[in-house]
This record gives C-alpha cells, sequence and structure tokens, in this order.
C-alpha cells in the first residue's frame, strides 16, 4: 500500500531562522534510511505559502486569491509518499520523521493511505 | 485490552517489521547461527510488548531492542559454555563484539551484517522455496503466518520449511559472512532469484483464484530496493530494481474486471504508474552505467528491464519498437535459454519480423517437447494463427490451452478469446 504523508506546520510554531543545520542533517539520514528500507517513493518541501495561489470554486463561481495567507493556522509544508506493508508501519516512519524535529516545532503528519485500484 | 494497549501492540509490530531484519543480522554477526538470531530478536520482541505498555514506546525503538537482544546474547553464551566454545571455534569473540557495539552502531556495520544476512537466507545450498521463506521471514520482517497466506499454503508447511532451512544451515556450518570478490559474483544470481520468484508468485499467483497477489509483489520489490541499497555497485542488483519497478507500474492496468486480467497490448496505458515507470527508468540508468563502467555485458535483469522499459516509453500498444526489443531478446535467449524466454521472444519477433517468422519460432518450440503442458504455448500459437486467418486452428489451440491455466481467471480469458475469433 502506498501512503501520504502530508506535513502540516502551524506557523506560530516554526522556530526562527527555520530548520536548523542538525535537523537537516538529521533529516538527511532519515530519508536516506527510508529509501534504503524500499519504503520512501517521493519526497519534497514546498515552496513557502506567500509564493502560494489559492484557486477556489465555491457556489460555482471560480476565485484565484495570490498569497501570502496570513490568516492560515497551519500549511502544508511538503509530503512524503510511501510504500508501507500497513498504516501502522506509515505511522511508525512519521513519528520517526517528527521526533528528528525535537521540541521546538508544532508540526503534525496527516498519514493517508493511497487508494489503490483493486487488483 | 484497553486502547493504549492495543495502539501500542500495533507500534510494537510496525517497529517489529521495520527492526526486524537489522535485529537479527546484528545478533547472527555476535551468535553467528541465524536460527539462534532469529530467537532472540524474538525474545527481545517479547520484552518489548511486555514493557512499552507501561513505559511508553522509546525514542529509537531499534536500538532499544537491539540493545536487549544483545543482553539475551551475552546471557545465553554464558549460561551455555558448550555454545561458548562453539562460537570460539568459529573464531568469534563476544568480549570484542561487546565493547564495539554499544548502542552507537555503525550505520556500514549494520550495513554488513545486514548483507551477511541476506547471503545467508540465500544460500545456495538452501532449496530456491526455503530460501523463499527464509527471506521473506528474516529480512522481509513478515511472519509465518503471513508468509503461508501469501502463498495460500498451510501455516505449518511454511514453520516446517523455515525450520528445516535453518537447520540445514547449520547443519552444514554455513558461515555468516558476506562472500569476498569474485565469490560474492558467484552468489548473487541465488539472491536475485529469491526476490524474483518472490514477485512473480505474487504478480501471476500460480495458485488460487486470484491473478495477482499485489502485497507479494510490493514485498519483493521492497527487497529489491534493499538490495539496491547494499550493493550499490552491482549492475544486476539495479537491473531487478528496474524490472519489478517498472512491472509494478502495470498493476493497476493489469487486473480486469471480475478478476480477470488485461494482457500488457490491451492496458490502458494511462492507468500505469508513471513515478514507478521513472523510478524504474532511474534504476535502469544507474545498472547501465555501471555495467559500462565495470565492462560488464548486460546480464539477464538488465535486458529484462530494459525490454520492459521499452514497453513503458511506448505510449500505445502501436508505438512499441519491437524491433529494439527483439533484440534485446536476442541477447536474452543467449544468456537465459529457458523455454519460456523462447516462447516470449517468438512473440516478440512475431510484432518486429512477422507472424509467419514468429511462428516458426513456436514451433520449433513446440517441437522440442518443452512447454507441452504450458497454457501460454497454444494461446501464443493461437495469436499469430489468427493473425495469418487461420482462424479455425488459433480456436482450437486456445480451447486446448484453456485446461491448462493455472488459475480460473486466465481460463476465463482463454476462452473468452476463443469465442471472440471470426467463424
Amino acid at each position: 500500500m502506498r501512503y501520504m504523508s502530508l506535513i502540516k506546520i502551524d506557523p506560530a510554531g516554526v522556530p526562527e531562522g527555520g530548520p536548523s543545520e542538525e535537523l537537516m542533517t538529521e533529516m538527511g539520514k532519515l530519508i536516506e534510511e527510508m529509501t534504503k528500507a524500499g519504503v520512501l517513493l517521493d519526497t519534497a518541501g514546498l515552496a513557502p505559502l506567500e509564493e502560494s495561489t489559492r484557486v477556489q470554486l465555491s457556489g460555482g463561481k471560480l476565485t484565484v486569491l495570490d498569497g501570502p495567507f496570513t490568516e492560515a493556522k497551519e500549511f502544508v509544508g511538503g509530503y512524503a509518499l510511501m510504500q508501507c506493508r500497513s498504516q501502522d508501519e506509515a505511522v511508525e516512519w512519521a513519528k520517526r520523521f517528527l521526533t528528528i524535529h525535537g521540541d521546538q516545532w508544532e508540526i503534525s503528519l496527516e498519514v493517508r493511505a493511497v487508494q489503490e485500484p483493486d487488483a | 485490552m484497553n486502547q493504549a494497549d492495543e495502539r501500542t501492540r500495533r507500534a510494537v509490530e510496525a517497529v517489529w517489521r521495520i527492526e526486524a531484519p537489522r535485529l537479527i543480522a546484528g545478533l547472527a554477526r555476535i551468535v553467528g547461527d541465524i536460527g539462534v538470531a532469529e530467537d532472540l530478536a524474538q525474545d527481545a520482541l517479547i520484552a518489548a510488548l511486555e514493557q512499552w505498555p507501561d513505559e511508553g514506546v522509546p525514542r529509537s525503538p531499534g536500538a532499544w531492542l537491539m540493545a536487549v537482544g544483545k543482553r539475551r546474547a551475552v546471557d545465553l553464551i554464558r549460561r551455555d559454555r558448550t555454545y561458548a566454545r562453539k562460537l570460539a571455534l568459529v573464531g568469534r569473540d563476544l568480549d570484542a563484539d561487546e565493547s564495539e557495539s554499544g548502542l552507537g552502531i555503525e550505520p556500514d556495520a549494520i550495513e554488513d551484517d545486514l548483507l551477511g544476512l541476506v547471503f545467508t537466507a540465500c544460500h545456495p545450498v538452501l532449496a530456491p522455496q526455503a530460501r523463499v521463506a527464509l527471506t521473506l521471514r528474516l529480512l522481509g520482517g513478515l511472519t509465518t503466518v503471513q508468509i503461508a497466506r501469501a502463498y495460500l499454503v498451510p501455516e505449518a508447511t511454511i514453520a516446517q520449511r523455515i525450520v528445516r532451512a535453518k537447520r540445514l544451515l547449520t547443519q552444514q556450518r554455513v558461515p555468516f559472512e558476506v562472500p569476498a570478490g569474485a565469490q560474492l559474483a558467484e552468489r548473487l544470481p541465488s539472491v536475485l532469484e529469491v526476490v524474483y520468484l518472490i514477485f512473480n508468485e505474487g504478480y501471476s499467483a500460480t495458485a488460487g483464484d486470484d491473478w495477482m497477489r499485489p502485497a507479494l509483489c510490493e514485498d519483493a520489490l521492497r527487497l529489491a530496493r534493499v538490495l539496491a541499497g547494499l550493493m550499490p555497485a552491482e549492475p544486476e542488483v539495479h537491473g531487478l530494481a528496474a524490472l519489478l519497478e517498472i512491472q509494478s507500474s502495470r498493476v493497476a492496468a493489469r487486473g480486469g474486471a471480475g478478476g480477470g486480467v488485461v494482457l500488457l497490448a490491451d492496458q490502458d496505458r494511462g492507468r500505469w504508474n508513471r513515478l514507478m515507470i521513472r523510478r524504474g527508468f532511474a534504476a535502469l540508468a544507474k545498472a547501465d552505467a555501471l555495467a559500462k563502467a565495470r565492462g560488464r555485458a548486460p546480464g539477464p535483469y538488465l535486458l529484462q528491464a530494459a525490454i520492459a522499459a521499452s514497453h513503458a516509453r511506448a505510449l500505445t500498444t502501436q508505438d512499441t519498437d519491437w524491433a529494439v526489443i527483439a533484440r534485446l531478446y536476442d541477447a536474452l535467449i543467449v544468456l537465459l535459454p529457458s523455454p519460456v524466454v523462447a516462447l516470449n521472444r517468438a512473440v516478440v519477433v512475431g510484432m518486429a519480423r512477422g507472424p509467419a517468422a514468429g511462428l516458426a519460432l513456436v514451433d520449433e518450440l513446440a517441437g522440442s517437447g518443452e512447454l507441452k503442458d504450458y497454457h501460454l504455448l497454444p494461446a501464443v500459437r493461437a495469436d499469430l494463427l489468427a493473425r495469418l486467418g487461420r482462424y479455425g486452428e488459433a480456436r482450437t489451440e486456445l480451447e486446448y490451452a484453456a485446461p491448462l491455466a493455472r488459475n480460473a481467471a486466465e481460463r476465463a480469458l482463454l476462452l473468452e478469446r476463443a469465442a471472440a475469433l471470426p467463424r
């Protein structure tokens, strides 16, 4: 099964200066470990929220809004697409990803199974 | 069991699946026997099941399990002097192991241990079925029940297969080590074969009424990726990974309504998973570059991956570059002169050089008496005959093929094709 892990970040919970060098090193190690374990299919961080565009459909009306969206309580900061044997395994990898962030971050992962066609 | 305990139990299981191979490999290096190592790892797992519900899951669950496993290994050796002497005989120094280990385990050492586990579980003294069971269990982190379910056999069958395999390794004094240099090249095919067999069992189920068991395909793919990480310089390892990534990309398009199968030519290529194809291409490029850099001719997995990649490049069946694929098969048949490869080659030649040329190869194969009970031989012959306008003969071939098919879905497909031929 494939699992999409959406990385949701609280803008108020980002340490000053963004991710530390240590975090980036740990992240690199974890990504390598997950790749070598045959689990990680694809992962990336997303460009800052200020650069995003919101395209919305409401009541049949399309609106296009440019960032920044200062009212956002949380935003998607990145994603990881994993291939795991179970949701529990995906959750275990998610825990490892969060653990390396230490106690400075307000961050959560939404782990969702990708709907596979019945084979 | 309350909800928190249930969550912890599930977490322990997930940790096991992730950590079991490294844990067993690390312990096998200490005790020199994968059977004993697995027992010790199981002890550590039981300790986790007992302690984590109260204490919580530790921050580094893998290191926790390894520490417990190593303590048990030391206990075992102190308790059992005979065992200690046996270890001394195979040149293992427990104290040295203890002092160097601790919790700061070197990643390189772990990868070496994992490789040792790979080559021991896939040792050529073991029959392929035994290698498969042992590999899924020790490297795949699957339980005996899960393996039995995947192979649709009783649990006792798999359990016995694993016990016997471990016993044979001990009896034959197979050392826990990574073969060096030329020996590695010699032993590699028996490793790759195991992963390939697991994938094929899932991709084209030989038993039961399901055409595919995707979980088994995923297990094999995962193992192939692990091997690529452990042996990054071996072109054939990347070739195997490339082959399986590309084959996996077709899983969604391959399953027809009602459990049937959709053949490559008829698949909706829009349903092919482009991410898997891209990953396959990347692995193939790596395999290709390594083979060239090391002055090696393309091996059988690299060639099969190149064939799969040629199909993946074609956006429609009509776009398929059959001439390229036929040339790849010309090379493959030399390395893998099996009747099944010969049959596939006949299909490809039929596309590249016309149905009459393909039919000549099939007839040659049929004349050899090989594959006489294999349903695809008459099925392929039928296809070539139909393309030559010989519908009556084609129908006879398909009706002959149907009862030979291995599962209900394949059987139904053959009869459907017979019925669809012009009268």
